[in-house]
């Protein structure tokens, strides 16, 4: 019936209970589902339907956690012990947050434009949720293969900031105009060297499709492309204004920047895409950098086990970087943005191209293949490259204080009486 | 900033992680405070008290208030006065000690407390009879002789009116020796009718 989504292991099972064999789905073993002939069409919807209720609560739910976990971690960075009152270890916190939240009063100011103000939360989510579809969990468990994945996830990410936009805007709030500038000049920005560290990773597997590129991952690309994935990390943590790149929400200068005017059961929404953006990085760090589903043993069974301790790790390194480091001015991000991670991203970039074309067609057995060992003796160069260029490229972050110039002594000029009573 | 601070942030607070959190959980578990600690509930030995009212002629706020009236033995023998009215209003004090640093007697002493919130300001004011009801677990603020004994008041046993006195005064030194001097105590034979 629809042929991505015959591979995948929940519609399958869905699709073949109720529907079975009875349209021309020849992909059910043969047997018969409970549904009478006819009505396949109704399996399918169920089937689908099934997908979507629990890619978008696992989602939710994901945030959900997450909220708890960066409560909990954070606090015991800082030597406190976070949430602890509702429920065991305070699981239940995110719970009483939401039933907080949705209980308050739906405000929307008078001087806002109330249609857009109230489309921004369904874009941020929607955004995110979208994204989710590229992603695979576990071998043959995703919701689409597109051949385009990569770039379709930067596309649907980077809807989030014309959300971010649409809320800065649409408040009538002058803060939240400002939250919202300064996310746009920002983001803008990060999309640049966040594209092009991606371009290494889909030269290296040949292919967008995410699928193709956790199949291509001999040894984790996190090896081959620690330039990639660096730039990736940092472009991508700045993309969900996390704490060291959170201009457009600082709290210390403009109060809570573009949402500041939400309240409620919006400025849950948009909590909570914020916090499953996270997740949906992570997802997409780990399946593009170290691997995806793909495990030391039993990556078939227990591959989204693999894949659910990979995207913790990164969970818990965003969670990490944000505890400790303080938070940019305007001028060092756009300084981090352009004078360091795009030349890196650059030098990363020219010279992936080199070696996948020497290796995958000039000197290759077979054309468009790179061997396991192939893609170890790209990694031993591109660390060392990945070092050095750090090291060189950091010599334009440093922010240079002129000793004062002795000209600049003020010269004072001494006016006689006698001059002065010309 | 950037270039090796990032590491050294990470590596303190990769360090933090791993350390127990500070954090008291008040209502289950508390503070412990210092032996010296200012805090409320007074500890007053009314048998050490001879009424003289320093506390309250120190007091900058002036929220003691006594009133006493002779007792039997109080001019034939020099002894001390009834207290019938000892006031702290805690709602307006100040916990500077002064109080405590006047009185000549080591009758007063600070307490440890410091949870002595209540509804109404009225009953925020202690009463001669929660003094002497009070535990006599004394702070050892300007009290030498309590902290030259290491003396907790947390942990250590309430002490009877005996054993807190610097005992440098000969009417108390008296007392101790074994004169009942107190004030339930009759003394019949004396002088009655006398101011």
């Amino acid at each position: 019936m629809v042929p991505f989504l015959q591979e995948n292991v929940v519609f399958r099972g869905v699709y073949c209970f109720f529907g079975g064999n009875d349209g021309n789905a020849t992909w059910c073993g043969g047997r018969d589902g409970i549904f009478p002939g006819g009505w396949e069409w109704l399996a399918f919807f169920i089937a689908g339907f099934t997908i979507m209720f629990i890619l978008v609560n696992g989602a939710l739910l994901g945030a959900a956690v997450f909220v708890w976990a960066e409560r909990r971690l954070i606090a015991r960075f800082q030597l406190r012990r976070g949430p602890n009152r509702w429920g065991p270890f305070g699981l239940l916190q995110p719970i009483a947050d939401l039933l907080k939240l949705i209980t308050k009063e739906d405000l929307v100011p008078t001087s806002a434009d109330k249609i857009v103000f109230t489309v921004v939360p369904i874009v941020m989510l929607a955004s995110l949720l979208l994204s989710l579809a590229v992603i695979p969990f576990a071998r043959n468990t995703y919701l689409a293969d597109l051949n385009i994945g990569v770039l379709y996830f930067i596309a649907v990410g980077t809807l989030s900031t014309l959300g971010v936009f649409m809320a800065g805007w649409a408040s009538g709030n002058r803060y939240a105009v400002f939250g919202a500038m300064r996310g746009v000049a920002m983001l803008i920005s990060y999309e640049v060297p966040l594209i092009l560290s991606l371009v290494g990773v889909v030269l290296l597997a040949g292919s967008m499709s995410m699928v193709s590129v956790v199949e291509a991952q001999l040894i984790p690309f996190v090896l081959v492309q620690p330039l990639g994935m660096l730039i990736f990390m940092l472009g991508i943590s700045a993309e969900l204004n996390r704490t060291p790149f959170d201009i457009l929400e600082a709290e210390s200068e403009i109060i809570a920047g573009y949402h500041t005017e939400y309240s409620g059961i919006k400025f849950a929404l948009m909590q909570a895409a914020e916090m499953a953006g996270v997740l949906a990085a992570s997802a997409v760090l780990s399946t593009l950098f170290l691997g995806g589903w793909s495990g030391p043993f039993l990556s078939g069974e227990l591959g989204a086990m693999w894949f659910l301790l990979k995207l913790a790790f990164f969970a818990f390194l965003f969670i990490w970087i944000r505890s400790t480091f303080p938070r940019l001015r305007i001028d060092q991000i756009m300084a981090f943005a352009w004078k360091f991670l795009l030349p890196l991203a650059l030098i990363n970039l020219v010279a992936t191209a080199v070696e996948v074309y020497f290796f995958a067609y000039y000197n290759a057995a077979v054309p468009g293949e790179i061997t396991r060992s192939e893609q170890w003796i790209m990694a031993a160069i591109n660390l060392p490259l990945a070092i050095g260029s750090i090291a060189l490229f950091s010599r334009f972050l440093r922010e240079r204080i002129a000793a004062p110039s002795p000209r600049l002594e003020p010269k004072v000029a001494i006016i006689q009486p006698a001059e002065a009573a010309d | 900033m950037l270039g090796k601070g990032l590491v050294k942030g990470l590596a303190v607070t990769m360090k933090n992680f791993f350390k127990s959190p500070t954090t008291v959980q008040y209502p289950e578990e508390r503070v412990r405070q210092h032996a010296r600690f200012r805090g409320e509930e007074f500890v007053w030995y009314e048998e050490r008290c001879t009424g003289c009212a320093s506390c309250a002629k120190y007091c900058p706020l002036g929220i003691i208030r006594i009133v006493t009236k002779p007792s039997k033995t109080a001019m034939q023998e020099g002894d001390k006065y009834d207290i019938e009215v000892f006031d702290i209003d805690i709602g307006r004090c100040m916990f500077c000690g002064l109080c405590v640093e006047a009185c000549p007697y080591d009758a007063l002493f600070m307490g440890s407390g410091f949870e002595e919130g209540a509804l109404r300001r009225d009953d925020l004011v202690i009463t001669v009879d929660e003094l002497r009801n009070a535990p006599k677990r004394p702070s050892t603020w300007f009290r030498p002789q309590l902290e030259s004994r290491k003396y907790d008041p947390h942990t250590g046993k309430p002490l009877p009116w005996e054993e807190v006195g610097r005992e440098q005064w000969p009417w108390h030194q008296k007392e101790k020796a074994g004169a009942k001097i107190t004030r339930r105590v009759q003394r019949g034979g004396a002088s009655e009718g006398q101011p």
